[in-house]
């Protein structure tokens, strides 16, 4: 919509970077130029996490480039894009899940809060309480449904008696979604569960630590329609608590749940946007074409 | 596993779904006043009526864009399908025909403010018609909106079966007017502007029976535009 009209009808639009006409011209199977520039909505009024051109690099592999973007406090953004587009890799970056893995350097700046998560004098254990993490395959520890929740708490010295611990273990799983279907076998195994029970019973470990921001790599792709449509319900109710960034390789998955959606494509950030903008009018040819399915 | 049928999992989207549909229905009743509002307009010759329907035609098109906007999102970011899909598709349609109405009864108080701005008046005999072909179509539109607001496929389908009187009602006003024109040429400005009021009461009467018909293809599934509708019974929209 030109802002003509929207002055006409007087709807607030965002004002929506022009791509540079030579980033329209490139291939899919290739890399942005140098120099490429993310179109859209990379920074926003209330960053929780900020990242400022940040580059990683696996041996002579440059897995990100110069990647800069804004996780806005309570909101849910979504990273899209090809496999191997390097979304996965850019969210270990934000709780340095990177830092263990041999030959992976991380440059530029990242912060929380304006902090700088990369900063030495940083205790990487509290900020993972921070920013806390779920996998794409449920893991829960093999111990009972109350220990799995309770263990970041307890080692974490979050609380100083048994029923305060108690209570904090009931909220997680009633956040998550959990409480009712599990409150009368708290004391079996977490490994008892159903693949979705599995993957909520890790969300309530994640929020179990009170996190500030939650990071979710493919949360859903071993789960079935039902225990996916529970899990983005509950990431929808998550969203007043915390800053959710979630990796998805299904578009679907990333209109329904986010608010803000990221186009990753071979290490380069290609366009951040208004998920409703991203699905019903992107700016970059690179955007349409992997979200339409012209890919080949 | 528990099946309900109270909503979807996911909260919001059965938000949204109600957001539209009550602007939806918000926009019909909107409707319904300024069609009721330019025909009033029409018989108190009232000029102060007749522009303020004109004046607020543009609310009716915000709706009609905010509507389309809703139904855009929706598309891109739920992928509805079943009956989710047939109420969006539904709700897009009905305010396409619901701004088109709009735009009908904003041309009724256009006629109305020309026809009486000034000394020429035109002979009341030549709106006599108005009054009760307007009375049917506002019922017609009432009852649309009010299937549409409760999911009454039968009364849908009596709408969708047909505008019959409605159309005999301007058939035979059409001929009144002829005649008039035939008698005294001088009627012949006014009896055209007349000719206009009533083809737009009979345009609203289409109008709503395309409404009904959305009605019957959100609930039943079953798109019964197009076919023979005489014969049409609740049964057939079950098989």
């Amino acid at each position: 919509m030109n802002t003509a009209i929207a002055q006409q009808r007087a709807i607030h639009q965002e004002p929506v970077m022009a791509a540079h006409p030579q980033d329209l011209a490139f291939n899919a199977t290739e890399p942005a130029p140098e120099g490429h520039r993310t179109v859209g909505l990379v920074t926003v009024d209330n960053p929780k996490m900020s990242a400022r051109d940040v580059n990683v690099h696996y041996g002579d592999k440059h897995a990100i480039k110069h990647v800069t973007i804004d996780i806005g406090t309570n909101e849910v953004i979504a990273f899209i894009g090809p496999s191997g587009c390097g979304k996965s890799t850019f969210l270990r970056c934000l709780n340095r899940m990177n830092d263990t893995i041999d030959g992976c350097r991380v440059s530029g700046e990242i912060t929380l809060d304006g902090h700088d998560i990369y900063a030495r004098d940083l205790d990487v254990v509290q900020l993972r309480a921070r920013v806390g993490m779920v996998f794409q395959k449920p893991n829960p520890f093999p111990k009972s449904i109350f220990d799995n929740v309770a263990y970041g708490p307890r080692i974490h010295g979050m609380v100083s008696s048994k029923s305060e611990l108690e209570d904090l273990v009931q909220w997680a799983l009633e956040k998550a979604g959990l409480w009712n279907e599990v409150k009368d076998r708290l004391h079996q195994p977490g490994t008892g569960l159903s693949g979705g029970q599995q993957q909520r019973l890790c969300i309530a470990r994640a929020i179990s630590v009170s996190p500030e921001v939650i990071l979710m790599d493919e949360p859903c792709s071993a789960l079935d329609p039902i225990a996916t449509a529970k899990i983005e319900e509950l990431i929808d109710e998550l969203r007043a608590n915390f800053s959710i960034v979630i990796v998805t390789h299904s578009m679907q998955q990333a209109a329904r749940v986010s608010q803000r959606t990221a186009y990753f494509h071979l290490g380069d950030l290609i366009e951040v946007g208004e998920t409703e903008q991203i699905f019903t009018n992107p700016v970059h040819k690179l955007t349409e074409g992997y979200i339409t399915g012209r890919f080949g | 596993m528990t099946v309900s049928t109270e909503g979807h999992t996911v909260k919001r989207y059965d938000q949204q779904l109600g957001n539209l549909r009550s602007l939806v229905l918000e926009m019909g009743g909107l409707v319904e006043d300024q069609i009721t509002r330019a025909v009033q307009a029409l018989q108190d010759e009232d000029l102060v009526a007749a522009r303020e329907v004109v004046a607020r035609d543009h609310v009716v098109n915000g709706f009609d864009v905010r509507a389309d906007e809703e139904v855009v999102n929706l598309l891109a970011l739920r992928q509805p399908v079943g009956s989710d899909l047939r109420l969006i598709l539904s709700m897009a349609k009905t305010v396409t025909d619901l701004e088109r109405i709009g735009d009908e009864a904003e041309k009724i108080a256009r006629m109305t403010a020309r026809m009486y701005d000034g000394t020429n008046i035109p002979h009341a005999k030549l709106l006599r018609d108005v009054a009760s072909m307007a009375k049917l179509a506002v019922a017609m539109l009432h009852g649309a909106l009010d299937a549409l607001a409760r999911m009454d496929v039968a009364t849908a389908l009596a709408i969708a079966k047909g505008d019959d009187e409605l159309d005999g009602e301007f058939q035979s006003s059409l001929r009144r007017l002829a005649t008039f024109m035939m008698e005294d040429p001088r009627t012949i400005g006014h009896a055209i502007d007349a000719i206009f009021i009533i083809k737009a009461l009979e345009r609203i009467g289409d109008h709503s029976k395309n409404i009904a018909e959305y009605v019957v293809y959100l609930v039943k599934g079953k798109d019964v535009r197009h076919v023979k509708k005489e014969q049409l019974t609740m049964d057939d929209l079950d098989s």
